[in-house]
């Protein structure tokens, strides 16, 4: 409909009171109908950045927009755009499933409609449900209220900040679908998770903070491929005890599982991997081999390597 | 908050609340009735069988509006600060955050249902009240403003002490420490003139002596201070309340990180 970004953040940062920076110049874009996963380990900021979008920390540096709408200037606009899950479970003991999302619906300023409230809570298999007090819910239960809660005026703009941690299967099979239905009707969804096969299979951009900082914004595609390594795993048909010392120079290449098999590791954006040359030096040393197989590392490998290098040796 | 209105979301909130009273009717109702009795027969009966008439009114009828404004406080403070606070200690306090409702909807929706509870509890107190004595209103419009002006005022500050407070102790600390003491020093089962006159000095600068006077003279035409005093005092006490509520809410004082 418009050009604007569903978010822009420039320049973002956030001093606690205590003194503590938890985040520090944060540039981001996310275009409408995109899924975002922000990954970083515990601390990293992350909940910190979601809270400053959606208004309930204030930001000390930089300006975010909402749909084109400051989200300080033009609040009331940009807020009326977001949901939010938040990653702790709060929730109103006493009140009735069906009460609270409704709340939730006209605290956003929109007239009561108990057909969009079904469809939700039927959704989330909440609906049998509806007329519990959230305190007799399951801890799994319950995350479904705050989810029905943060779509209940349906947002154009969905932050899940951990939301599945400690989920089942099933909870998580069902929270995956729902982000796959939301994505289909267009809606943008910011989510962060330690799961990184999360990200892995829903995202379409990842980024990755560390200490406040956003060390990395990528294309998930584009990350596997610039950073991932791959791996070719040889099965000899005869044990080495030690590489013959044609091989011994080439780098990357180890002998494994006491001398049975070779491994052989290479970035995965490299254009001229040596593998052809190095199956011709193996025939030319008269090492016979079983299986080839190759691999590639999963984005968990890349994000873990991302945050233990030091900061220099990054790029 | 930017420009515009959220009336709904004013009266979610309102709801919200207007529903967690309504799940406690009973102890709301009962407790007040309960202990206006008691005072009937404590006050009533034991002094007023000595005192009988202050100022040409008989004692009982004469406590009457000072009980009201009893309940009044503390009802108000009671549930306007544990209305704002419970949504900061269970967390979900959040979604008023995150939600395009400004500070001053939020407080409407807050001090809106606390002092709709409240004036609907001395109601029932003046019902009650009636059950024990004779009593006969002599300026109702004037009782009415008061009723709603106080509770309205003791909403406000309650809403203050509940964004203030980080603790539950922190919540009754000030309605126990100071809103009581004042009220029975207050002239709520006396009239300051029967007080020696330094005590009666030292009293004029409880403001709740004004409070109480003023809505006395709205049943009965006598005071214990001019009722333009006690209107000004009042009417003050709202501005200091709006004014202190509208800095926490610039300065995110106690709510936003
Ligand atoms: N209210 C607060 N006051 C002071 N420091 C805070 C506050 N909230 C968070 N922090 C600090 O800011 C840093 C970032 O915290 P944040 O919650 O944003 O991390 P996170 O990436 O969400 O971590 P996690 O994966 O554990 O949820 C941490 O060092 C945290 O201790
Ligand atoms: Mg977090």
């Amino acid at each position: 409909m418009t050009s604007a970004p569903a978010l822009e953040i420039s320049g973002l940062g956030k001093t606690y009171a205590g003194g503590l920076q938890a985040l520090r110049d944060v540039s981001l874009r996310i275009d409408s109908g995109e899924i975002f996963a922000l990954l970083g380990p515990n601390g990293a900021g992350k909940t910190t950045l979601i809270n400053i979008v959606c208004g309930i920390v204030t930001g000390t540096a930089g300006t975010v927009t909402a749909g084109g709408h400051d989200i300080v200037r033009e609040s009331r606009a940009a807020r009326r755009l977001i949901g939010l899950v938040p990653q702790e479970l709060h929730t109103d003991a006493f009140e009735s499933v069906w009460a609270t999302v409704n709340f939730s619906r006209e605290l956003f300023g929109l007239r009561p409609d108990t057909a969009v409230v079904e469809k939700l809570l039927r959704t989330l298999s909440l609906w049998e449900k509806r007329k519990d007090r959230i305190m007799t819910l399951s801890g799994g239960m319950k995350r479904r209220v705050m989810i029905a809660k943060a779509l209940a005026h349906e947002p154009k703009i969905l932050f899940l900040d951990e939301p599945t941690a400690g989920v089942d299967v099933e909870l998580r099979r069902d929270m995956w679908q729902l982000v796959r239905g939301l994505r289909a009707q267009g809606v943008t969804i910011i989510l962060t998770t330690h799961y990184i096969d999360e990200a892995e299979e829903m995202a379409d951009r990842v980024g990755v903070i560390n200490k406040g900082e956003l060390i990395l914004v990528e294309e998930k595609h584009t990350l596997m491929r610039k950073l991932g390594r791959r791996e070719l795993t040889v099965q000899l048909q005869q044990s080495l005890s030690i590489l013959p010392a044609s091989l011994a120079g080439v780098p990357g290449l180890t002998l494994q599982a006491s001398g049975a098999q070779l491994r052989y590791v290479f970035e995965s954006h490299d254009e001229n991997t040596d593998i052809p040359d190095l199956l011709q030096k193996l025939a030319a040393s008269n090492i016979g081999y079983k299986d080839l197989h190759t691999g590639q590392s999963s984005l968990e490998d890349i994000f873990v390597d991302l945050v233990h290098r030091p900061v220099e040796s990054r790029q | 908050m930017s420009a515009g209105f959220n009336g709904r979301g004013i009266w979610a909130i309102y709801k919200f609340e207007m529903a967690r009273f309504k799940r406690t009717l009973v102890q709301s109702l009962v407790t007040p009735v309960i202990t206006t009795s008691l005072y009937f027969v404590v006050f009533g009966s034991a002094i007023g069988s000595r005192i009988t008439e202050v100022g040409g009114v008989s004692y009982g009828a004469f406590i009457v509006p000072g009980l009201i404004m009893l309940t009044l406080f503390t009802e108000s403070l009671s549930n306007a600060s544990f209305g704002i606070y419970f949504p900061k200690f269970t967390g979900t306090i959040y979604e008023l955050l995150s939600a395009p409702v400004s500070s001053a909807e939020i407080m409407l929706g807050y001090v809106g249902a606390a002092a709709t509870k409240s004036v609907l509890l001395g109601l029932v107190i003046l019902a009650t009240a009636a059950l024990f004595v004779p009593l006969h209103v002599l300026h109702p419009l004037w009782m009415a403003g008061f009723l709603l002006l106080t509770a309205v005022n003791f909403s406000l500050f309650g809403f203050i002490i509940g964004i203030w407070a980080r603790s539950f102790e922190q919540l009754q600390f000030i309605p126990m420490l100071i809103i009581t003491p004042l009220t029975f020093l207050g002239g709520a089962f006396y009239s300051i003139n029967m007080l020696p006159d330094v005590w009666r000095t030292v009293t004029l600068f409880n403001p709740v002596v004004y409070l109480i006077s003023g809505f006395r003279w709205s049943f009965y035409g006598t005071a214990d201070v001019q009722v333009g005093i006690s209107t000004t005092l009042s009417l003050a006490f709202t501005a200091i309340c709006l004014v202190s509520i509208a800095w926490i809410f610039r300065t995110g004082y106690r709510l936003k990180n």
